[in-house]
């Protein structure tokens, strides 16, 4: 990209940071489509997140056994979230134009994050399990009382709060 | 990307020059924001745990389902995805200043900057009316055998279980205060004023209640209001700050500091944290609205 480089619009000069060898040019109109293009992946998708929401609100109304497909869905939302965030900050925050090196410092102390989520999350599940075993009182006043058609009624609670 | 043949041949690591091409501030910046992401992380993880502890937790649709000026009509999502696509917006009008920066046009990141200070401002106070919605608009719950009109605070949570069992919310009325009573009955009969009903004798009261229209619930979980508040309140004060360094930023912009200085880099690293505020609402959103 350095055989486009045009000093005479370069108005960040290495002189002010000598420490940047190198600076980012992206000419205008190639910008100003990308910057239109993530927008309206963003908008859409957040479109399809509401969309999925509202559908998980009117699957938990039907009071039908669809815990499975409601699960599904809310993984769906997590993914959908996952790739909006991935935009945000390749585009507009413009990491996925820097170097290497850098990007690497940024994300692999996020995979912190991996065992971070399913670590907490199995912790709080098993909190619940156990309580429910030793602590009766717990699991009568909390469960709700619903879904009597199902005959899983015993498990049904567990199900209903294994999401996020 | 931009890297080019003559750029590999740099000694990226003997001094004088960054390793990874990029000043210090805008370096620092970034280290600021992932440190900030495992603090918001470790919030909403933590909030996974307590969640999945519970054989109960309200439905994000049942508790955001307002939207100003509808009264008590029913539109769960509504308001938050207003909220969300102000942040999205304001997020593209600090792409767009970030950029005008970089070109060295000032009335373009003056331009951009307002824009994206209007955004947080409207952000800020759609969380504003939400807060003060939740807090004081009263729910009816079933507790200790009477009923209570309680909102949602951080010691009481008004969406627990339904209560379906009619004859314990016909004993529970005969314990119930004349204040509650009287809400009560207000939150389905518009005949008389607030006045005239708290006139009225109890049993007067508990007559004209309408049970099967009350969707009296039980208390529910106490955490949630702590993670709600605490979670949408960090990102709110985010967003605050974020507003106020971006208010910094255009009246330097409009003084001619970033002309004079030759570059507007300070735009983007206020820029780099304005997009994080934005990518931390994605989540946000996620974990109290969508699932």
């Amino acid at each position: 990209m350095s055989n486009h480089y045009d000093p005479t619009k370069d108005i960040s000069p290495s002189a002010a940071y000598p420490e940047v060898s190198f600076h980012h040019h992206t000419d205008d109109a190639e910008f100003k489509k990308r910057v239109k293009k993530t927008t309206i992946l963003l908008s859409v998708v957040t479109i399809v997140e509401l969309a999925i929401g509202l559908l998980i609100y009117n699957l938990h109304k039907g009071e039908v056994n669809r815990d499975f497909l409601i699960l599904l869905f809310k993984g769906v939302v997590c993914i959908l979230t996952l790739l909006k965030a991935y935009w945000i900050v390749s585009i507009f925050m413009h990491l996925g134009d820097e170097i290497k090196n850098m990007i690497m410092t940024i994300i692999v102390p996020l995979l912190l994050f991996v065992w971070f989520i399913f670590a907490f999350i199995y912790e709080g599940n098993s909190y619940k399990n156990l309580r429910n075993t030793y602590d009766l009182h717990f699991k009568e006043t909390t469960t709700p009382a619903k879904h009597h058609k199902s005959d899983k009624a015993d498990e049904k609670p567990v199900e209903k709060s294994g999401k996020e | 990307m931009a890297t080019t043949g003559t750029v590999h041949q740099t000694k990226w690591w003997s001094g004088g020059k960054s390793p990874f091409n990029m000043e210090y501030g805008k370096l620092m910046m970034w280290y600021f924001l992932m440190s900030d992401a495992f603090t918001f992380g470790a919030f909403l993880i933590s909030y996974g745990s307590i969640r999945f502890s519970q054989n109960f937790w309200p439905d994000p649709n049942v508790v955001f389902n307002a939207f100003p000026g509808a009264g008590h009509a029913n539109l769960p999502l509504a308001f938050v995805s207003v909220m969300t696509f102000i942040l999205i917006i304001s997020s593209v009008t600090m792409v767009l200043a970030v950029h005008a920066g970089h070109k060295g046009d000032k009335q373009g990141v003056i331009k951009w900057m307002l824009w994206t200070i209007v955004g947080g401002l409207a952000f800020l106070g759609c969380q504003a009316w939400e807060w003060h919605h939740l807090i004081t608009g009263e729910h009816a719950v079933l507790a200790d055998g009477k009923i209570e009109m309680i909102g949602q605070t951080m010691t009481g949570n008004p969406w627990g279980n339904l209560v379906e069992d009619n004859a314990a919310l016909t004993a529970a009325l005969s314990n119930t205060s004349h204040e509650t009573l009287v809400s009560l009955v207000q939150s389905h009969d518009h005949t008389h004023s607030a006045k005239e009903l708290a006139a009225m004798s109890d049993a007067q009261l508990k007559g004209m209640v309408n049970l099967a229209e009350m969707h009296v619930r039980e208390k529910g979980p106490v955490a949630f209001g702590g993670y709600f508040y605490g979670i949408t309140g960090f990102h709110g004060f985010h967003v605050f700050s974020g507003v106020i360094i971006n208010i910094i930023m255009l009246m330097m912009a409009q003084k001619d500091v970033f002309a004079k200085r030759g570059h507007y880099l300070m735009i983007e690293k206020a820029g780099l944290y304005w997009h994080f505020v934005d990518l931390v609402w994605v989540f946000v959103f996620l974990c109290f609205y969508l699932i």
